[in-house]
């Protein structure tokens, strides 16, 4: 019998203990396997059962709004519309097309007796269709800059505001400009030595000299799949109440008013 | 009740698990309202209620630390804040320097968890204790990098908006005088907020549903969730329902692309 050397006995053992290790690999791979389905399964069962429900409250709601609409709801009969002043819309830009649901909504706002809307989407679609929009909804006047805010609620008529990102961000830069001209005509006071050169108010006129010195709505409703405001005015939506309504497409009249009474009932701090 | 206790983190850790199957979000934000109505429905003092909600944010820090969650920001104190009462204010001011300062320890639960701070704000509408624990913080966490918390101190955005115009001007002036021109991304790295992606989640406690000046330059894709809790109430739970809602969010956009 040939005697095991030690590079074959070293082989050997190496062998040996590949032959353990092989199957010990095998079963933690499919045990890990059968881990990774089982919380893939789950994931989607915990979102199965999440769609569930928001169809299940979605259904409730679309109930209460119709009972709203009918009237046959009490609470909701008589809306302190006063309180809201300014109401902005935000629209997903995909459905900002649907000029027949926004002049819908307009004329439900209209009735209601909101007297200033703004009308957001972040392409500036809505602004583009601002002539047909205003030609098809004959209640209302365009915004001018130039009003003053106070003059807004004295109109017989809705003012209407189309906004886009235009007026948000790019607005501020605009801003910002016209500051930075007045800051290098007064040849860079206070520069460098950590004062505050410009207050909150001089940003505020900036923007209106820029174009985009709209009032800051009480009330926003988001017409779109999610809550999310999709870059309304930064400057414009500091204690704005902020309500998700669905998508544009789903909207309701019942559902608009069970907003507002909402908002009606909220009591603002505004930090203190 | 350590067996009730470990049961408890092990269904945590399964539930982490399988909401980690979907896409993380890589930014929470919190705005932490409701401490003083906490306080007063349970009749303790203000103070009281702000000290639980220090327990709440440790907890939620925590917990995204767990699941995943790379930045986190808190509405500390806002600028707004000043305006309440002097007594309230200066406890407020004794809780953080208070909290800052004993995180700065190497054995606190920050460096522990590999949290790094950071502050966005005025920190010179600040008393000097506080300001001095805050700087004395940002210096002992720069070495963590598991999440990256920023707490907003004497913060509101239209001041942030403002003090990023400032700074623009200022460089532009020390620049070049006659041809200088600022441009968006020129305030947007000047912001409080560059240090971090813009939130993909906002979540407001005690029922609100507005932002109080907080991030509205940064919040445009944000999902705002707003929970009827108190802030020192917030739990696990709410913290994977936003979760959940941002994954069925992504999920619906991805269906319309």
């Amino acid at each position: 019998m040939k005697s095991l050397t030690p590079p074959l006995l070293r082989c050997l053992c190496l062998n040996r203990s590949m032959d353990f290790i092989r199957p010990k690999r095998m079963l933690y791979f499919w045990i890990d396997k059968i881990r990774n389905v089982l919380l893939r399964l789950s994931w989607h069962l915990v979102h199965s059962i999440i769609n569930l429900c928001y169809f299940t409250t979605g259904m409730v709601h679309a109930l209460e709004s119709h009972l709203i609409s009918r009237g046959l709801l009490r609470k909701y009969k008589s809306l302190h519309i006063s309180k809201i002043r300014y109401l902005a819309i935000v629209i997903e830009s995909e459905d900002a097309c649907r000029t027949s649901n926004v002049i819908e909504l307009l004329q439900w706002l209209a009735a209601l007796g909101i007297k200033h809307v703004s009308l957001y989407d972040n392409e500036g679609l809505l602004k583009k269709s601002k002539d047909i929009i205003l030609e098809k909804f004959d209640g209302a006047v365009l915004f001018q800059d130039t009003h003053e805010n106070n003059v807004l609620l004295d109109q017989p008529r809705m003012t209407l505001e189309f906004v886009s990102f235009y007026d948000g961000k790019e607005a501020v830069a605009r801003a910002a400009n016209v500051l930075l001209m007045k800051y290098i005509k007064s040849g860079g006071i206070g520069s460098n030595q950590g004062e505050q050169i410009f207050t909150e108010s001089q940003m505020s006129e900036a923007l209106k000299t820029v174009g985009s010195g709209g009032p800051e709505p009480d009330l926003l409703l988001i017409y779109g799949p999610a809550r999310c405001h999709l870059g309304f005015p930064a400057w414009r939506m500091r204690y704005t109440e902020i309500q998700h309504m669905g998508p544009l497409t789903c909207m309701t009249y019942g559902s608009l008013i069970k907003a507002i009474y909402r908002f009606t009932t909220v009591r603002q701090n505004y930090g203190k | 009740m350590e067996f009730l206790y470990k049961v408890v983190r092990f269904l945590i850790k399964c539930m982490f698990c399988v909401v980690s199957v979907g896409p993380i979000p890589s930014h929470i934000a919190f705005i932490m309202d409701g401490n003083r109505r906490f306080a007063k429905q349970r009749n303790m003092k203000v103070g009281a209620g702000h000290e639980a909600g220090y327990f709440a944010l440790m907890s939620m820090l925590i917990h995204c630390s767990e699941l995943g969650v790379k930045y986190v920001t808190a509405y500390a104190f806002s600028i707004d804040n000043f305006k309440r009462r002097t007594e309230e204010v200066e406890c407020l001011v004794d809780l953080m320097t208070e909290k800052f300062e004993s995180w700065c320890r190497e054995d606190s639960i920050v460096n522990m968890f590999g949290i790094r701070v950071h502050f966005s704000g005025n920190l010179q509408l600040l008393s000097e204790p506080l300001r001095d624990a805050a700087k004395k913080l940002t210096a002992a966490t720069v070495g963590n990098s598991r999440v990256f918390l920023t707490l907003c101190v004497a913060y509101t955005s239209t001041n942030e908006i403002v003090r990023a115009v400032e700074k623009s001007c200022e460089e532009k002036w020390a620049e070049d005088q006659e041809s200088s021109v600022i441009n968006l991304s020129d305030i947007e790295k000047r912001m409080y907020m560059v240090i971090a992606p813009d939130p993909d989640i906002i979540i407001r406690t005690s029922g609100e549903n507005r932002l109080s000046n907080f991030l509205l330059w940064q919040s445009a894709g944000s999902c705002l969730v707003s929970t009827s809790a108190m802030w020192p109430e917030i739990s696990f739970w709410h913290l994977i329902w936003a979760v959940l809602n941002f994954q069925r969010y992504q999920s619906l956009l991805k269906k319309k692309l």
